[in-house]
C-alpha cells in the first residue's frame, strides 16, 4: 500500500500534490429556515475523514448528508462548530477539496475536453502541451478519449460520471467528495462505476469522503463506514470494514461482508423508521398491513 | 471503441458530416420523406382558396371591399401596376428599405443595451434590486403610448420611430436575458467556484453562456416586437416604410398596396426571425446537438 503511495506521487504532476489529507469535523451543526419554524439538519456531528482512507457515509435519503458535503466542500457554513482541512479550517470553496456532484454537474456548453481543462486553465497551474496530455491521459484512463470533443448531453450517464471524474482528478485534489454520485445510473453501470472507481482509488489512495443512501454500495466501497442518524443527523455509529483490497464484487457474499451489512441494517433501519413513524399516516398504513397479513 | 465499419447494409453509410450545401440538400432530401412539405403546400394553398373564395369566388358582402388572392398577385408582380405598387417599382424596394434600416437600428440598440443589463440584472441582486421596480413598471406602458412623448423628445420622423422600436424590444431582450440567467442550475455555479474561478471567470464562463438559450429566445420574440411598434410608430409618424406604405394607401383609397404592404410585412419579419434563430443556433452548438439526439 505504501509503495502504490509513492509510485503515484512521482506520477502527479503538480508540486505538493497531497494525497494524506485530514478532515477533522467538530460539533458541526446547521440548521435552515426562519427563526420560528427552524429545521435542525445537523446537530452537534463530530467526525474525522481518516487520511488516505475510503470514508463512505451512509444515512436514509434526506438525513442530511448533501448539507454535509456543502459544509465541506466549502459551500455552506456552519452556524456551530467548525472544519478543519489539515488543521486549516474551511472558508470557502476551493480547489483543494473537489465535489463530484449528485447529478452531473458537467458545463453543458463546453465539451468533454474542455470540462477537464477548466480549472487548471483558469488558475494558470497547467497551460500548452503540459494540460493537454495531462487531460488526455485523464481522459484515456476513464476511457473517455473519443469522446473527448463531444457534449456533456451527447454522453451516456455513466460516461458523464467518468468525465467528472477526470475532471476532478486533473486538480489534484486533497480530497476527494463523491455526493452519491452514481445515483440515477441503472444497476449494471453503477456496479460497473463502483469497481472502476475502486481501481482508481486503490491506485494511490487519495483521501475520499463517499456519500451514499446504499448500503451495499457503502460496504463494497469503504474502509469505515460512518452511520448518520436521521434527521437531525449526527454520527450514530463508526464501522471499520476490514475486507481486503482489491476488492472485487463476490467479496460482498462473503460471511464478513453480510456481518457489517447486518450490522449497519440494523441501525439504518431504526433510523428510517424514525421517519415513518412521525408521519401521520403510518398508523394506518400499519394497521392496515396488519390486517393484510392476517 | 473500435472503428470497424460493419458491412451488413449495402448502402454505403455516410461516416462524415456533411456541410454547407450537401447538407441543405441532404436535409431536403430526408424532409421529403416525411409528410412536413407536403402538409406545407397544401396548408397554403388550404387557406389561399378560402381567401379567394370570401373575397372574389362568393363576393361575400363583409369582402366586397376587401382586394382578393388573384387581384393582389397579379398587381404584386405587374410592370405596370394600377396603384402604383409592385416588385418593379422603386417605391416599393424604398419603403422594404426603410423599415429595415430602422429595424436593424432599434434592434441592434435594444441588444446591445438589454442583453448587458439583463446579464447584470440576473447576476447581481443589488443591480436587480435597484432596476427591477422601475423596469417592470414601465414595461406594461404599450408603446402607442409612448408616441406623444417620442414626438416631443425626439425631432424628426426617423429618431422618434427607431427610439420606439427599441424600447419595446428592450424590454423583451432585457427581461429575457435575466431569466435566462435566473435559470441556470446552481450546480455550474458551484462547480465553477469548486474549480477556483474568480467572479469574473464565472460571468465569462457560466452566466454569459448559460443565459444564451433563453437570449436568444428572447431575441426571436424581440425582432417581431421590434416590427411591430415600428409599424405602429411609422403610422403616427413616418414618412416612408411599410407601416406608413399601409396607412397612406389606405387613407388614399387604394386598397391593393395596403395589403401588399401587410404581406410583405409579414415575409420581412418571418426573414430576420429565422435570421436571429440561425445565429442563434451557430453560437449554441452544445444547445442544438442536445435537442437533437431528443430528436428534435
Amino acid at each position: 500500500m505504501q509503495k502504490a503511495v509513492e509510485m503515484s506521487r512521482s506520477e502527479g504532476h503538480a508540486a505538493g500534490a497531497d494525497l494524506q489529507s485530514r478532515v477533522l469535523l467538530e460539533g458541526v451543526s446547521k440548521s435552515y429556515g426562519e427563526e420560528w419554524e427552524r429545521q435542525d439538519v445537523i446537530v452537534d456531528l463530530t467526525a474525522e475523514i481518516t487520511p488516505g482512507e475510503l470514508t463512505v457515509i451512509v444515512g436514509p435519503s434526506g438525513c442530511g448528508k448533501t448539507t454535509l458535503v456543502n459544509l465541506i466542500a466549502g459551500f455552506e457554513t456552519p452556524d456551530k462548530g467548525r472544519i478543519l482541512l489539515n488543521g486549516e479550517p474551511v472558508t470557502g470553496p476551493g480547489h483543494d477539496r473537489m465535489v463530484v456532484f449528485q447529478e452531473t454537474a458537467l458545463i453543458p456548453w463546453q465539451t468533454t475536453y474542455e470540462n477537464v481543462v477548466f480549472g487548471p486553465k483558469l488558475r494558470g497551474d497547467l497551460s500548452g502541451k503540459e494540460l493537454q496530455d495531462e487531460a488526455e491521459r485523464l481522459l484515456n484512463k476513464v476511457g473517455l478519449r473519443e469522446f473527448m470533443h463531444k457534449y456533456p448531453l451527447q454522453l451516456s450517464g455513466g460516461m458523464q460520471r467518468r468525465a467528472e471524474l477526470a475532471r476532478a482528478l486533473i486538480n489534484q485534489p486533497k480530497l476527494m467528495i463523491m455526493d452519491e454520485p452514481f445515483r440515477g445510473l441503472d444497476a449494471m453501470s453503477r456496479g460497473l462505476m463502483q469497481e472502476f472507481f475502486l481501481r482508481l482509488f486503490e491506485e494511490n489512495r487519495r483521501t475520499n469522503l463517499f456519500v451514499t443512501s446504499e448500503i451495499d454500495e457503502a460496504i463494497f466501497l469503504a474502509d469505515r463506514l460512518i452511520l448518520l442518524a436521521n434527521r437531525p443527523s449526527f454520527v450514530r455509529k463508526v464501522i471499520d470494514v476490514k475486507l481486503p483490497r482489491p476488492r472485487h464484487y463476490s467479496m460482498l457474499s462473503s460471511p464478513e461482508a453480510y456481518a457489517y451489512k447486518r450490522e449497519a441494517m440494523a441501525i439504518l433501519h431504526e433510523e428510517a423508521m424514525k421517519n415513518f413513524k412521525s408521519t401521520a399516516t403510518s398508523k394506518d398504513f400499519i394497521d392496515a398491513y396488519s390486517k393484510r397479513a392476517d | 471503441m473500435a472503428t470497424t465499419t460493419v458491412t451488413t447494409n449495402e448502402v454505403p453509410q455516410r461516416r462524415v458530416a456533411p456541410t454547407g450545401l450537401a447538407l441543405a440538400w441532404h436535409r431536403f432530401k430526408k424532409s421529403l420523406r416525411s409528410p412536413t412539405p407536403y402538409l406545407t403546400v397544401f396548408g397554403i394553398f388550404l387557406w389561399f382558396f378560402t381567401y379567394w373564395l370570401l373575397c372574389e369566388g362568393l363576393q361575400l358582402p363583409r369582402f366586397v371591399k376587401i382586394p382578393g388572392p388573384v387581384t393582389i398577385i397579379s398587381e404584386w408582380f405587374s410592370t405596370n401596376p394600377s396603384q402604383g405598387i409592385s416588385i418593379f417599382t422603386p417605391e416599393y424596394y424604398h419603403h422594404i428599405a426603410v423599415s429595415c434600416r430602422r429595424i436593424a437600428i432599434a434592434f441592434f440598440l435594444a441588444t446591445a443595451i438589454g442583453v448587458p443589463l439583463g446579464l447584470l440584472m440576473g447576476w447581481s441582486r443589488a443591480f436587480h434590486d435597484y432596476t427591477f421596480p422601475i423596469l417592470e413598471t414601465l414595461r406594461p406602458i404599450p408603446i402607442l403610448a409612448w408616441v406623444p412623448l417620442a414626438i416631443l423628445m425626439f425631432q424628426g420622423y426617423e429618431t422618434p420611430v427607431i427610439f420606439l422600436a427599441t424600447l419595446a424590444s428592450l424590454f423583451v431582450t432585457t427581461l429575457n436575458t435575466m431569466l435566462g440567467v435566473q435559470s441556470i442550475d446552481e450546480a455550474y455555479f458551484r462547480a465553477a467556484g469548486c474549480l477556483g474561478s474568480s467572479k469574473w471567470d464565472v460571468f465569462k464562463h457560466v452566466v454569459v453562456p448559460g443565459a444564451l438559450p433563453y437570449i436568444f429566445t428572447g431575441l426571436q420574440i424581440s425582432i417581431g416586437v421590434a416590427w411591430f411598434s415600428l409599424v405602429a410608430a411609422e403610422m403616427v409618424s413616418g414618412d416612408y416604410g411599410l407601416g406608413y406604405l399601409i396607412l397612406s394607401s389606405y387613407v388614399n383609397g387604394v386598397t391593393v398596396p395596403m395589403v401588399i404592404g401587410m404581406l410583405t410585412l409579414g415575409f420581412v419579419g418571418w426573414f430576420t426571425s429565422v435570421l436571429v434563430r440561425m445565429i442563434g443556433d451557430r453560437l449554441m452548438q452544445w444547445h442544438v446537438r442536445a435537442l437533437a439526439l431528443q430528436g428534435r
